[in-house]
């Protein structure tokens, strides 16, 4: 399996990203212990010239990498939250509507349509101007979001797995209704909506950033959206502000992608030969 | 053609059900947030105590909540959507003026990524597996990848600040008076930098989709008969295998307008164009939610229209949409 995994240079490349923020971010309070945001020099030193702070320091005096390490961890808890409340979220909603089927299933599948009609990003925006930015708001406002197409997914594979004969066996030995449907139904269903994970974990750190972007970030904690934000004040004199903690959006999002669709390809490649 | 009328009519129906649902969650939302509609009349119109008692009175504030609700719907269904403290003028007129604007922004957007990224799909699915497949897909996912303000922020440091070759923000010269052609022109000019960052992030999407389809398609007999019959190979890419693969792409056009839509929020707050986006984020620093809520409504109202469209295109296109449907 996991020589497997690691076969084409892009999934290699992608675990290889995800191992290195994840250690980033797991070492951040013993590399850079403290408070990132506490000022740690003069203002405004450009990247590479004072060895103490190698990628120099913010309008502020803060210093970068340290931002960037303490960043990386935000950008990862929210990623990781936000997609597993909505992968969580989506499958017990698409496995009732399946499952159930009739008017919950149309009414489910309405309120779906509901959520995917108003733009994502609009709506987790009013969600934290409305409830007050933190950290497990930014969460929820991300999962309200993205649940939908787990639920769309899980629907379609419960749809089909109801009609084998396992299901009806459960059914007719008594088990209660509810009990097949996340016992002996969801828990079938749940590959292809796993499959989902990579690219609703590298959305949600999309969305998080464009939040902190925005000033709707948990004021508390170091963001990269924040960062970039910050650093677009002073635009024409230190563009390097910007452009870092921007560049390691892009890694990030890129490490996420690469590493689910290796994951991906080789599970198929797993499924084809058994 | 009774055939797409009756695509048409199902679909509408289905839309009101899912714009109910929306105002309904728009509602509760509107409950959720602190202060009513009366303190935000208030806080921009100004007035006392008394006029408070008597405004909740009259605009049956002070009843239940299915009561308000009723009154909520039957507002909207008079197109009134609210007053807004930020601007002391009716939401509806404040989101309407804004709206072209972002449609402008999301159509070029769409526009761009759409054309771009199935012709590069093209050149990726002719053949499938070969370096330039791999390039182009991968190349496609790093900037599927890029956050579309950092994008747009590299392009204002490159294009605006460095080379000054064009304008950093705004939809157009301001007080420049220009009527007609040129200001249309002056407009386009002032979009390219918004539209190509809003623009090459979702390029993606349809160039791997378009790749996708091609894959697909190649290993379908018509393919293997047209190869056999001896057509060039450029023929079999263009007529064949990508004509074939072209058809799912437009759906992917109504499915993405809400994202398009969640895009241009941010893209226009990096380019101060004075559209939704612009819009909801002044909302957001004036805490006024019900203007905030009243943009939720018209972007969905906006997805469902465009989705609509692209239905009705799409049944146009492929006769057997809508022909299974009929009998279902």
């Amino acid at each position: 399996m996991r020589g497997r995994f690691l076969q084409t240079p892009e999934a290699m490349a992608g675990t290889a990203i995800l191992v290195l923020l994840a250690t980033m971010a797991l070492a951040a309070p013993l590399i850079f212990p403290g408070d990132p945001l506490r000022i740690a020099g003069p203002a405004l030193v450009p990247p590479f010239q004072d060895w103490t702070l190698p990628l120099g320091t913010d309008r502020l005096g803060r210093d970068v990498l340290a931002e960037l390490f303490h960043g990386a961890r935000t950008s990862l808890v929210v990623g990781l939250a936000a997609a597993a409340a909505s992968l969580a979220v989506g499958a017990v909603i698409g496995t009732l509507a399946g499952f159930a089927g009739g008017l919950a299933d149309e009414a489910l599948m309405r309120l779906t349509d509901a959520f995917q009609t108003v733009p994502g990003f609009l709506l987790a925006l009013a969600f934290v101007s409305i409830v007050g930015p933190s950290l497990s708001v930014v969460v929820m406002a991300i999962a309200l979001s993205a649940w939908t197409g787990p639920a769309r997914i899980a629907r379609a594979e419960v749809l089909s797995i109801r009609e084998r004969d396992f299901v009806a066996g459960a059914r007719v030995v008594g088990m209660h209704p509810l009990e097949i449907a996340f016992r002996e139904v969801l828990p079938n269903a749940l590959p292809p909506v796993l499959a989902l994970s990579s690219i609703i974990v590298a959305q949600a750190i999309l969305i998080e950033a464009a939040l902190s972007f925005l000033g709707l970030g948990d004021p508390n904690r170091v963001t990269w959206g924040g960062m970039v934000a910050e650093g677009r004040t002073v635009l024409r004199t230190a563009p390097f502000l910007s452009i870092v903690p921007g560049i390691a959006l892009v890694v990030t999002v890129l490490g996420v992608y690469l590493a689910g669709e290796g994951a991906v390809e080789s599970a198929a490649v797993k499924k084809g030969l058994s | 053609m009774t055939r797409t009328l009756r695509l048409v009519r199902r679909r509408l129906v289905g839309s009101v059900f899912v714009l109910l649902i929306v105002v309904v969650g728009s509602f509760l939302m509107l409950e959720a947030a602190p202060g009513d509609a009366v303190d935000a009349y208030v806080v921009s119109m100004g007035g006392d105590a008394g006029l408070v008692e008597a405004l909740r009175h009259s605009w049956g504030l002070d009843q239940s909540i299915w009561t308000r609700l009723a009154n909520y719907l039957w507002a909207l269904l008079h197109l009134d959507l609210g007053w807004s403290v930020t601007f002391s003028r009716p939401i509806r007129d404040v989101v309407l003026e804004r709206l072209p604007n972002t449609l402008l922004l999301m159509g070029s957007a769409t526009a761009l990524s759409f054309f771009l990224g199935s012709a590069l799909g093209i050149v990726a699915g002719a053949r499938p597996g070969s370096l330039r497949d791999r390039l182009l897909s991968t190349g496609s996912l790093a900037l599927y990848a890029v956050p579309s303000f950092w994008l747009a922020l590299v392009l204002v440091i490159v294009f605006a600040v460095d080379l000054r070759w064009l304008p950093i923000a705004g939809i157009e010269t301001i007080a420049s008076n220009k009527t007609g052609l040129a200001r249309a022109a002056d407009i386009a000019w002032h979009l390219v930098l918004p539209v190509s960052a809003l623009g090459f992030i979702y390029l993606a999407l349809y160039l791997r989709m378009m790749r996708a389809g091609m894959a697909e398609v190649w290993r379908q007999d018509f393919i293997l008969a047209a190869r056999a019959r001896g057509l060039p190979r450029r023929r079999i890419v263009l007529a064949h295998v990508a004509r074939n693969a072209l058809l799912p792409l437009v759906t992917m056009l109504g499915l993405q307008s809400a994202q398009m839509l969640g895009g241009s929020v941010v893209i226009e707050s990096v380019f101060s164009v004075p559209g939704l986006g612009r819009l909801a984020q002044e909302a957001v620093a004036g805490r006024d939610t019900p203007l905030l809520l009243g943009i939720i409504l018209v972007s969905a109202v906006t997805v469902v229209l465009i989705n609509l469209a692209v239905d009705i295109a799409y049944a146009l296109l492929d006769p057997r949409v809508g022909a299974n449907e009929a009998t279902a």
